[in-house]
């Protein structure tokens, strides 16, 4: 009877380590497809081996501009961009116990937003402070909503957090609206970006500092995958188990917002991805195991295929956060159904 | 029986204890935001101007046709915050919910899409033309958003309702994005549109706009206390011999044409009737009599003032009032979420 039970936990994991290795290899799988596809296509397709000699630095006449300069920025944007959000998203996600609570809604992405376009219209900031500027929008946002929720007297809540989130979050993007009606008029294909996220003309030299942060911030999130989900156990469980609970808590946050501020920073707060790509993770590699690198490698696949069906889909190019809206904003309503049905709001 | 006959006026006071000097400060108020509305922006007038823009239609210098032209800026900002204030109370009686606003429960987008796929679709451009296009919007969102966010146990909490609206807010404002890049005049027609604005007002947006506002107040006066009854909850009112369905249907359209031809006419408005609201009901308590009248003069009043604020602001150009709004009232809800008891999240 005994060995029986253990040997029926040994199998249900031993298949749950498989399934999650055949998921993240498969999504991995995808999102090198996808990169190829970015590479690829576009208004000349280049065959292969053009596009391998220009990656290896050749030059190659032609395809050297529209693959090295154009497609190749905007394939990493969209790939850095893509983890950052659907790590961090799936960590605030996570740690608050609630996929509703995920940067998009409670307004980080918009303090990095406002502070990101305040440095370009008004301060007329270079790329360095535009990048430093987000982190600090983003931490701040973080902190007022820390402080807010933590009222005397009264028990934290995520619904308070939410609340909150989206009180700030109005005034921020009143911020931004404001600043961008005070910008000038040819800045306004620019100002969509901040508004939606858009990975059109992003340059080489914009892509270091983020692929600096998610190099630095990433590897700390993986590492703290595991006491990541015995947090979602609850504060008590945690600390039994061992977590300390504060000091991870701290890194978690930090790593997380470094990364949204960053990615906010370079290609605008891309619609939906933080708050999808958590949720689709977990509903892939099922539960019991960590989703932190299925939900960056989501993140990844949702913003490049995003742009792929914006850039090539219909006659117009829309940038990728209108699609990833687009999708996004139904699942996000038929998770509230779900959950409402389910009572657990 | 003498000290009954106190309790009994204690216990059910007819007029609310501060109503009268409520009344007269925010007369005062209003006439000062009106006074101020007239006199400032970005070409101060003398008070000589002043008298001849308004007294002497004949006269023909600069300063007294700017006042003229201030007129119906004026009367337009108070009737829009007037009908805001009133569509915010009649909201959150009928939702029974601190926090229902129009730009909060989405609706507000929804009528932006309208006009949106109005103007792109349907070459619509005068402003009776946009009154039915926002209308049906507004109408059809918050009946979305009121489904959605009242599934599952405990109905509409607020919480959900506020999920709800955001949600497709988000979703909304991705197809408007959508609807508009292809089409640069219609970004260009929607841009200022979509900050929310009185500065378009002439005497033909007040008479489009007169007929809605004269039936919505009606209806907001009438079924004031049968409104009360239901706050009371649905039993309790269904005893007392209110038909409650019918009661919440007709209350909520009367909120929807209030906000709908508001939101036509000048834009997303946010915040406005949250304010209003929230302010008289700390002075005056939630009789909804007293309420939705004093709600109409707090919003306008509020709404005047943050018309002029703009303007002031915003000099030689002008802030439009809708960011004015936001950043007044989004600290509302956040106290109001700090204050919030968990168990009503």
């Amino acid at each position: 009877m005994k060995t029986q039970t253990i040997d029926y936990i040994i199998t249900g994991r031993r298949q749950r380590k498989r399934r999650w290795f055949t998921i993240t290899g498969t999504l991995a799988a995808l999102a090198f497809l996808l990169m190829w596809a970015m590479l690829l296509l576009g208004n000349t397709i280049y065959p292969v081996q053009d596009v391998l000699r220009v990656l290896m630095g050749e030059q190659v006449s032609g395809a050297s501009f529209a693959v090295g300069t154009l497609r190749l920025p905007r394939m990493l944007a969209g790939v850095l961009a893509g983890f950052a959000f659907g790590m961090a998203g799936n960590t605030f996600q996570t740690m608050l116990r609630n996929p509703l609570a995920n940067p998009n809604v409670i307004g980080i992405t918009s303090g990095s937003s406002a502070a990101a376009v305040f440095c370009i219209i008004v301060l007329q900031a270079d790329n360095t402070v535009v990048s430093i500027a987000a982190m600090i929008g983003g931490l701040v946002t973080v902190l007022c909503l820390y402080f807010f929720s933590l009222s005397k007297g009264k028990s934290f809540s995520i619904g308070r957090v939410i609340l909150v989130g989206i009180g700030i979050q109005a005034m921020l993007n009143a911020t931004v609206s404001y600043l961008l009606l005070i910008g000038d008029e040819q800045d306004i294909p620019a100002a969509l970006r901040w508004l939606s996220g858009s990975l059109n003309g992003i340059q080489m030299d914009e892509i270091t500092p983020l692929l600096v942060i998610v190099l630095i911030f990433a590897p700390i999130l993986i590492v703290l995958g595991k006491q990541l989900s015995i947090l979602e156990l609850g504060e008590q469980s945690a600390t039994t188990l061992g977590v300390r609970t504060n000091q991870v808590r701290v890194a978690l946050i930090l790593s997380a917002v470094g990364m949204i501020a960053l990615s906010t920073a370079t290609t605008g707060p891309i619609a939906f991805v933080a708050f999808l790509s958590g949720p689709i993770a977990k509903r892939l590699v099922g539960a019991g195991m960590s989703n932190v690198i299925p939900s960056g490698l989501v993140g990844i696949n949702l913003v490049l295929a995003s742009d792929l069906i914006g850039q090539f889909a219909f006659d117009v190019r829309y940038p990728v956060g209108i699609i990833t809206g687009i999708i996004g904003a139904p699942y996000l309503i038929y998770l509230l159904i779900r959950m409402n049905r389910k009572g657990d709001l | 029986m003498n000290s009954l006959a106190d309790k009994k006026q204690y216990v059910s006071p007819q007029v609310p204890k501060y109503f009268t000097s409520v009344l007269v400060v925010g007369l005062v108020l209003l006439g000062i935001s009106v006074i101020a509305s007239l006199v400032f922006g970005s070409r101060p007038v003398s008070l000589q101007e002043f008298m001849n823009g308004l007294f002497s239609p004949e006269a023909d210098s600069y300063g007294a046709s700017v006042v003229e032209k201030r007129i119906p800026r004026t009367i337009f900002s108070m009737m829009c915050g007037a009908a805001l204030g009133v569509s915010g109370s009649l909201m959150q009686a009928v939702t029974r919910n601190p926090i229902a606003d129009p730009s909060i429960l989405g609706v507000n987008m929804g009528a932006a899409l309208f006009v949106v796929a109005g103007i792109a679709f349907f070459n619509i451009s005068t402003s009776g033309q946009y009154i039915w296009f926002a209308l049906s919007g507004a109408l059809l969102t918050s009946i979305l958003v009121f489904g959605v966010g009242s599934m599952g146990r405990g109905g509409a909490t607020p919480l959900k309702l506020l999920l709800a609206g955001a949600a497709t807010s988000a979703a909304l404002s991705s197809l408007v994005i959508a609807i508009m890049i292809p089409r640069s005049y219609v970004m260009d027609q929607f841009r200022f549109w979509q900050v929310g604005s009185v500065g378009v007002a002439d005497w033909g947006s007040i008479q489009t706009f007169i007929p809605f506002l004269v039936v919505g107040f009606f209806i907001a006066v009438v079924s004031a206390s049968a409104l009360n009854a239901m706050a009371l909850g649905d039993e309790l009112a269904t005893g007392l011999g209110v038909k409650t369905s019918t009661l919440r249907l007709i209350a909520a359209i009367a909120a929807v044409l209030l906000c709908g031809a508001t939101t036509a006419l000048v834009g997303p408005i946010g915040f406005v009737g949250l304010l209003a609201t929230h302010v008289i009901r700390l002075v005056l308590g939630s009789n909804l009599r007293y309420l939705i009248p004093m709600s109409a003069l707090a919003g306008a009043v509020v709404l005047t003032i943050s018309d002029v604020f703009g303007r002031l602001i915003g000099r030689p150009g002008e802030l439009e009032v809708g960011v004015v709004t936001a950043f007044i009232g989004a600290p509302i809800l956040i106290i109001l979420a700090m204050k919030a008891k968990v168990r009503s999240l």
